[in-house]
């Protein structure tokens, strides 16, 4: 990896504790501007709530963010600042059926963020409302539709479009196509390639689904329980992988002639 | 099972009126909203649509049945009993509206802000509700009239700050329901204002909750008023009010005369049950048209 | 194992054959009130399992896969209407009441994809899998309890005695998955019908699951409908797969043929719209528009014809009728054509 530019987004020594519970122990990753990571991980591992911390909805126990050059490693100090914020790091999150606001048209909810971020004009945001919702290929129908007028997919299009919205230069998709349809998941992965391939946007994918990871990202940090215990090129990580728990994600991916394996170890896990 | 329901509505366009959703809620519903419209009406316009001066007293003429022009009669001391009820409606409706608005106010605002701020704000706020739950309305009120002089505003103001509490827990939940739903942490990271979220999306998505507190609180809030004012703690005689009717009437029982304590009476309840069965309705068509 | 009680109206009472069908569901039409009307969610449904076979159920929403083991297991919503026959052990379960419905629920045992929405959150993981057992078959609770924690043994739960004093909150997704594998194996069923129980489960944990499923089935000669929307998962550890599209069956197959060498359109586009894990593609084969219930599918006509690469003016004709190809059956009327056209290796 050169070191030509700097990257989008540096993370280091990142740290996150609940109580007794270290959720997050000294992750550092770095992603290049218009480059594609993955974070794989079970339940536990911390992932989730790297990325929370990144775009501001947890505060970091130590370590720093720094994003597009600006440091976010403490919250926000004004509203300006939080916009700008929001105009650096989105989010898409899993759940299609709560990640909208119910009583919102689609236009309506592009519109409250296109106002948010712009000063502009009716007549321009209009225009650019259309522009998004063609982008995630919504039709006119779907654009004036509330969110229970919309299937899984159709929400999850919505919620990139608003992500969009703001012009960030950095996108995190946490687990935004583990809850769709696999021909629909199918979709949504390739408007996300479209969307990289039109905007330079970088992605940070969350993902617990290792085709996923392979199909979007080139870069992969693998997870567990809090710490990062391999990273390096996607293809490289998953071909030959070299850590213990890695080899064992890889190896409990279903496949034809794949025949489960009970662990010698017996169940001991907590709730 | 959510595709089936989401695949049916996909025709699903913005917000029903008013006036559909009220459609929606069938006979029985209209009914009840025809009935808060008529009262509303004759609270505005009351005093215009009277026939004979409500305070006008002709001792002669007590307990005299309906005769004449006046249709419902007189009461104990000789006044016109329609004209009474008609300017009576004016403080019997008004007076619950404003503890109502009072009450939901302070309710709201303390329910999205436990409920935004969680951690030791929302501990706080839950101890002191705690604390004003231990007030029944009507000690507060009494208390009130002591302090302050036996009238409307000190009872409307007392029964607003005793039904506070049960607003703010009822609203709390909801609101932290809601607080945690995906969209509202989409927004926050979009930098939308902590206030920006609270009334133009929490609150907003709390609203068939909200009206359907609304409704039963006036109703409470009508019949304590009433009690209130039948203890003589709040309107004051010779001003007509539904309660102060009762309670001046009730002699008129035992003695043969019961209309003009009943009717009062008969009014309260028509009201309170047209504002009971108007806003579970409205909650249920709310509830439905969420899904 | 003990001999089980043979069903109401069971053709045979000592034991079943070896391979004659367990399961015999027939003709299977469902309609569910949806907004006001009747609609059908599962159409002309029809397949067999035989004992100790494990058949693979694979789809998308509205496909009707989680309907047909609801069909099966008497829970369907109310208001449901149904058609068609489903027959246990040769006897028929829809008109089963009282004790032998209760009999046959400890025959055909069901586990679900979030145990936490299926189990009372305020009682004891013992009493919970005590239940049945007492009620139903009579068994003393000491007896019941220990028979609980050998079972809690054989899916990996070594303390079972202090498992079953525990709350279901106090236990992890996949610990309280594996207590309800248990659980429903404990009246010894002859029929599991799995809807989706690893689709929640981190993928170690479902391949830790899938295992334990695995032996359990060996050791008691269960049969299992295995319910997914994951067609590799299916493959693996189903003998048979059955695809299901709008509530109808589409493809029935050998679990090791159906991925390279599908016989329906709809089989073959599933399994390309899924990436690689071996390789990025520039773009993935996605199939246009999304997946329908029975009621919004185009009636009188293929229900996948409007998505289908392959369709032609055939295709809109009529219903197709399912017919035989190589062991296989196909719900495709340009089946035989397009046989070894329609491989993921295979360009379309």
């Amino acid at each position: 990896m050169t070191e030509a530019a700097a990257p989008v987004l540096a993370v280091a020594g990142l740290r996150k504790e609940f109580g007794e519970l270290v959720a997050v122990d000294d992750v550092s990753f770095a992603l290049p501007e218009a480059g594609s990571l993955a974070i794989v991980g079970e339940s536990g591992s911390g992932k989730t709530t790297v990325a929370k911390m990144i775009v501001g909805l947890e505060r970091p126990t130590k370590g720093t963010i720094v994003a597009c050059g600006n440091d976010r490693s403490k919250p926000a100090r004004s509203a300006s600042d939080r916009r700008r914020r929001g105009r650096e790091v989105q989010i898409v999150f899993q759940d299609p059926y709560t990640s909208l606001d119910p009583r919102q048209t689609v236009e309506a909810t592009l519109d409250e963020i296109l106002r948010l971020h712009h000063g502009w004009p009716k007549e321009r945001r209009r225009e650019r409302v259309r522009e998004l919702t063609d982008l995630v290929g919504l039709d006119a129908r779907q654009s004036r539709a509330l969110p229970r007028g919309l299937s899984g997919g159709q929400r999850q299009r919505v919620a990139i479009a608003r992500a969009l919205a703001a012009e960030p230069r950095i996108l995190i998709l946490d687990e935004s196509v583990a809850a769709l349809d696999v021909s629909i998941q199918a979709q949504v992965l390739n408007l996300l390639a479209d969307i990289r391939d039109e905007t330079s946007v970088s992605f940070v994918l969350i993902s617990h689904d290792l085709a996923v990871v392979r199909q979007l990202a080139e870069e992969t940090i693998v997870m567990w329980r809090g710490r990062v215990v391999e990273r390096g090129a996607t293809g490289r990580v998953l071909d030959d992988p070299q850590d213990d728990y890695t080899k064992q994600l890889r190896a409990s991916v279903p496949r034809p002639g794949w025949k489960p394996q009970r662990r010698s170890v017996v169940a001991t896990e907590e709730a | 099972m959510s595709t089936t329901a989401a695949a049916v509505s996909a025709d699903a366009t913005p917000r029903r009126g008013a006036f559909s959703l009220l459609k929606a809620t069938g006979p029985v519903g209209i009914g009840a909203a025809v009935v808060i419209a008529l009262a509303t009406l004759v609270a505005i316009f009351g005093p215009l649509l009277a026939p004979y001066d409500p305070t006008l007293s002709d001792l002669s003429l007590s307990w005299v049945a309906p005769t004449g022009g006046h249709l419902l009669g007189f009461d104990g001391q000789g006044r016109d009993l329609l004209s009474r009820l008609l300017v009576g409606a004016r403080t019997s409706i008004l007076g619950p509206l404003a503890v109502v608005i009072l009450c939901m106010l302070a309710g709201t605002v303390l329910a999205v802000t436990a409920a935004w701020r969680r951690g030791a704000v929302d501990a706080a706020i839950s101890s002191g509700l705690d604390i004003m739950f231990a007030f029944p309305g009507i000690l507060l009120a009494v208390l009130a009239a002591s302090v302050f002089g036996a009238g409307l505003l000190a009872a409307a103001v007392a029964l607003a700050i005793a039904y506070t509490p049960y607003v703010a827990r009822v609203l709390r939940g909801a609101a932290l329901k809601e607080r945690s739903q995906q969209y509202v942490a989409a927004l926050e990271v979009q930098g939308v204002s902590a206030r920006a979220i609270c009334m133009q999306h929490l609150v907003p998505n709390m609203l068939p909750l909200i009206v359907a507190q609304s409704t039963i609180l006036f109703g409470y809030a009508m019949v304590d008023l009433a009690a209130i004012s039948f203890l003589g703690l709040g309107v004051q005689p010779p001003n007509p009010d539904w309660g102060v009717m009762i309670s001046e009437n009730q002699a008129g029982i035992v003695q043969g005369y019961p209309l003009s304590a009943l009717l009062p009476g008969l009014c309260i309840v028509l009201v309170v049950v047209a504002f009971n069965v108007l806003g579970e309705r409205l909650f249920e068509q709310a509830q439905k048209a969420r899904q | 194992m003990s001999a089980s009680r043979p069903v109401a109206g069971a053709a045979t009472t000592a034991g079943h054959r070896p391979n004659a069908a367990l399961l015999q569901v027939e003709r299977l039409t469902v309609r569910l009130p949806v907004e006001g009307a009747q609609r059908e969610v599962l159409r002309d449904v029809s397949f067999d399992i035989r004992g100790g076979e494990a058949l693979g159920l694979v789809g998308e929403s509205g496909s009707g896969k989680s309907m047909t083991a609801r069909a099966i297991d008497r829970l369907l919503p109310a208001g449901a209407e149904v058609d068609g026959s489903i027959r246990f052990d040769g006897g028929e379960v829809g008109s089963l009441t009282g004790g032998d419905l209760r009999r046959y629920r400890g025959l055909v045992a069901m586990i679900f994809q979030d145990p936490r929405a299926h189990v009372n959150p305020v009682r004891r993981i013992g009493d919970f899998m005590t239940e049945a057992l007492r009620t139903n078959l009579d068994v003393p609770r000491s007896t019941a309890e220990r028979r609980a924690v050998h079972m809690l043994a054989q899916v990996g739960i070594e303390d079972g005695e202090r498992r079953l004093r525990q709350y279901p909150h106090e236990l992890s997704g996949g610990l309280l998955q594996r207590v309800m594998i248990a659980a429903a194996l404990l009246t010894e069923p002859r029929l599991l019908l799995a809807d989706e129980p690893t689709t929640a489960l981190d993928v170690t944990t479902q391949a830790e699951v899938m295992a334990i499923l695995h032996d359990l089935r060996r050791e008691f000669d269960l049969a299992m409908l295995f319910i997914t929307h994951d067609l590799e998962l299916a493959a693996a550890v189903c003998d048979r797969t059955v695809v299901m599209y709008a509530g109808q069956l589409v493809e029935m197959r050998s679990a090791a043929r159906l991925h390279d060498d599908p016989l329906h359109p709809y089989t073959a586009a599933l399994a390309a719209a899924r990436p690689d894990i071996g390789q990025s593609a520039r773009r993935l084969r996605a199939i246009p528009g999304r997946p329908l219930s029975a009621f919004e599918a185009p009636q009188g006509e293929c229900a996948f014809a409007p998505r289908c690469p392959h369709a032609v003016d055939e295709c809109r004709t009529g219903v197709p009728e399912l017919v035989d190809l190589d062991g296989g059956r196909s719900r495709c009327v340009r089946a035989s054509e397009l046989r070894g056209r329609l491989g993921v290796a295979a360009g379309d």
